[in-house]
């Protein structure tokens, strides 16, 4: 069996729950992986060796990991993490680094990959519209996304390691500019509601923000949505020139369907769809499907979910 | 004043409906387009080149069929098209993909690489940064925000906590996301001065590929869902994602 290699995903200094979920992808490849956390510090060691399943835990230090530079996170991170097949999040860095790892290694790099059986590793290609189905000659890095494998347990008690590096930064992070609101990312939540053009009017993605808020979900948006309200960020745009999601309940208000939309979330777990015209396209994919203009709907919507979750 | 380079790839225009047929997919009836990604990449480069001088090359690794989003790539103003190819590839790997693009920048004078984050086929997102650790030079993906300064750029990069407003000096790889720019259209000039470019040619060494595709597959089937007429329906679908779907 190989060795195999899991690069913690951190976030702020701390272990980023998709760590775990890692772990289990890379346990099922080769032996008990060795867990490599970058940081300014060993701070997320502790929480990474409590892990099930994990060898041994190498944190990988150096001040080059204050902000994300792909250059010297590569440099340093590959200087820690022995020979074998490496294993990131399919996150927005994490599949930066891995590229990157894997042209220093001069291996190849999988990315995306949502399921491991045996020694197959299938990758979603032209947006989810077909499955690749890979194997591997020899050490690779691969990326994995994130809701699709269980999370490793606690209670593990792996030995922690530390090895500082210092590597050059070759991109310097000027200045951060906030965030218009404090909302969460789609990116990372595991609840969307995404509204479309449907929605008629910016202002009433309020509605949505409501709801997001009781459900604790972000708020995504269709392309339409962005393109046509300056209010939309392209950040909360989900689809295949915005981004991919993976969340359990994905919830798409006034959004018709359209093949590029699907392309960013049809692999959510659960998908409810509100659309006044019952031919939409997306009650094709919806497991449950709602005919109704969102004004009927929503607030049926937001009175049930406050009395259930208050 | 630095050469620029932009990469950029012929994919299926992602209306094309993709359909496995034996284990492999059946492009035989798509249309091709250049790479939406790319087209911000390329005007990037056309930025780069008003804002700074500099000579802009367009690169493509392909088949002669890809000849053509070099031609439109032409067409909007670039100076050299090089087509990257060796007669006996196929399905290369992200390790032979990026050493025969490595080898074709070097072959330019360029300090800067543009390219879009993601191809519309692959989605992978790995050509920019592993082509950038092959030539040793810094990468910034997924940029939203573009300047151009007197020795380098400066990008807006989204992260968790914000947009990085980021200093990258050259030479640096820079792969770009949609926001910073609207790709410009070829005016008849163009078109006609693409008709007449000459596609540059370029081979290079490539090792073995590290990945065997086994197959292509359809896309797992969800089961069929449920829809119901009218919002009095709401509640109904509530209680199924409690209790039915244990995500609320
Ligand atoms: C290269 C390329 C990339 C693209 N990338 C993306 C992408 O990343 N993401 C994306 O989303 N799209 C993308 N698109 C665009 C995509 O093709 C669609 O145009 C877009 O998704 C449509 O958005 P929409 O569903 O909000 O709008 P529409 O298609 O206009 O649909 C609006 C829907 O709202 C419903 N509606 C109207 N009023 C109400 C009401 N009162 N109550 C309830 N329902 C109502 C209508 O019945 C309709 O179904 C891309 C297109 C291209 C060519």
């Amino acid at each position: 069996m190989s060795e195999t290699i899991v690069i913690a995903e951190t976030k702020q200094g701390m272990l980023h729950p998709v760590t775990a979920e890692l772990v289990t992808a890379a346990s099922s490849l080769g032996a008990a992986p060795t867990l490599i956390v970058p940081g300014t510090d060993d701070s997320a060691a502790a929480a990474a060796a409590d892990l099930a399943g994990v060898g041994r835990v190498i944190a990988c230090v150096g001040d080059c990991f204050s902000a994300y530079d792909a250059s010297s996170w590569a440099k340093a991170v590959d200087a820690c993490a022995p020979a074998g097949i490496v294993v990131c999040a399919a996150s927005q860095n994490g599949k930066d680094l891995a590229s990157r790892l894997a042209a220093r290694r001069s291996i190849s790099v999988a990315q995306d990959v949502v399921a491991i059986d045996g020694t197959t590793l299938t990758q979603p290609i032209y947006a989810g519209k077909a499955m690749q189905n890979i194997t591997l000659n020899g050490d690779a890095v691969i990326s994995i996304r994130a809701n699709t494998f269980a999370a490793a347990g606690g209670g593990g008690g792996a030995e922690v390691s530390v090895m500082n590096q210092s590597a050059d930064i070759a991109t310097a992070v000027r200045e951060m500019i906030a965030k218009a609101s404090e909302r969460l990312d789609v990116a990372e939540a595991d609840i969307i509601i995404s509204g479309g053009r449907g929605m008629q009017d910016p202002a009433n993605f309020v509605t949505l923000e409501r709801i997001a808020d009781t459900l604790g979900a972000a708020v995504g948006a269709s392309r339409a949505a962005v393109d046509t309200w300056d209010e939309i960020p392209h950040s909360m745009q989900v689809g295949q020139t915005g981004k991919t999601v993976n969340p359990s309940l994905y919830i798409a208000v006034g959004i018709s369907g359209a093949i590029q939309h699907l392309a960013g979330m049809r692999t959510s777990k659960y998908i409810v769809a509100i659309n006044k015209d019952a031919e939409a396209p997306i009650f094709k994919h919806a497991d449950y499907g709602i005919v109704s203009t969102w004004e009927e709907a929503l607030p049926i919507l937001e009175s049930e979910l406050k009395a259930l979750l208050g | 004043m630095p050469d620029i380079a932009v990469l950029i790839k012929r994919v299926p225009d992602t209306n094309a409906q993709i359909r496995a047929s034996g284990d492999r997919v059946d492009l035989s009836s798509v249309k091709w387009v250049m790479s939406p990604y790319d087209e911000y990449a390329l005007e990037a480069a056309m930025m780069h080149k008003e804002a700074k001088g500099g000579n802009v090359t367009a690169i493509t690794l392909g088949a002669p069929e890809c000849d053509k989003v070099l031609k439109d790539a032409k067409a909007i103003g670039v100076d050299r098209i090089i087509r990257v190819w060796g007669d006996s590839w196929s399905d290369l790997d992200s390790n032979q993909t990026q050493i025969a693009l490595a080898s074709a920048v070097r072959e330019t004078s360029a300090e800067i690489v543009y390219c879009g984050k993601s191809a519309a086929d692959t989605g992978a997102a790995s050509t920019g940064p592993g082509v950038a650790e092959r030539l040793g030079w810094a990468s910034a993906s997924n940029i939203i925000g573009l300047g151009f300064e007197d020795s380098g750029i400066e990008v807006i990069i989204p992260a968790a906590s914000g947009n990085a407003r980021t200093g990258v000096s050259l030479p640096a790889v820079i792969s770009c996301d949609k926001g910073f720019c609207k790709p410009r259209k070829p005016n008849v000039k163009g078109i006609m001065m693409a008709k007449k470019a000459q596609v540059e040619i370029h081979a290079a060494d490539i090792p073995a590929s590290g990945i065997n595709i086994v197959s292509h597959t359809p896309p797992p089937q969800k089961a069929p869902g449920q829809t119901f007429d009218g919002a009095a329906n709401v509640p109904t679908v509530v209680t199924a994602l409690r209790n039915d779907a244990n995500v609320i």
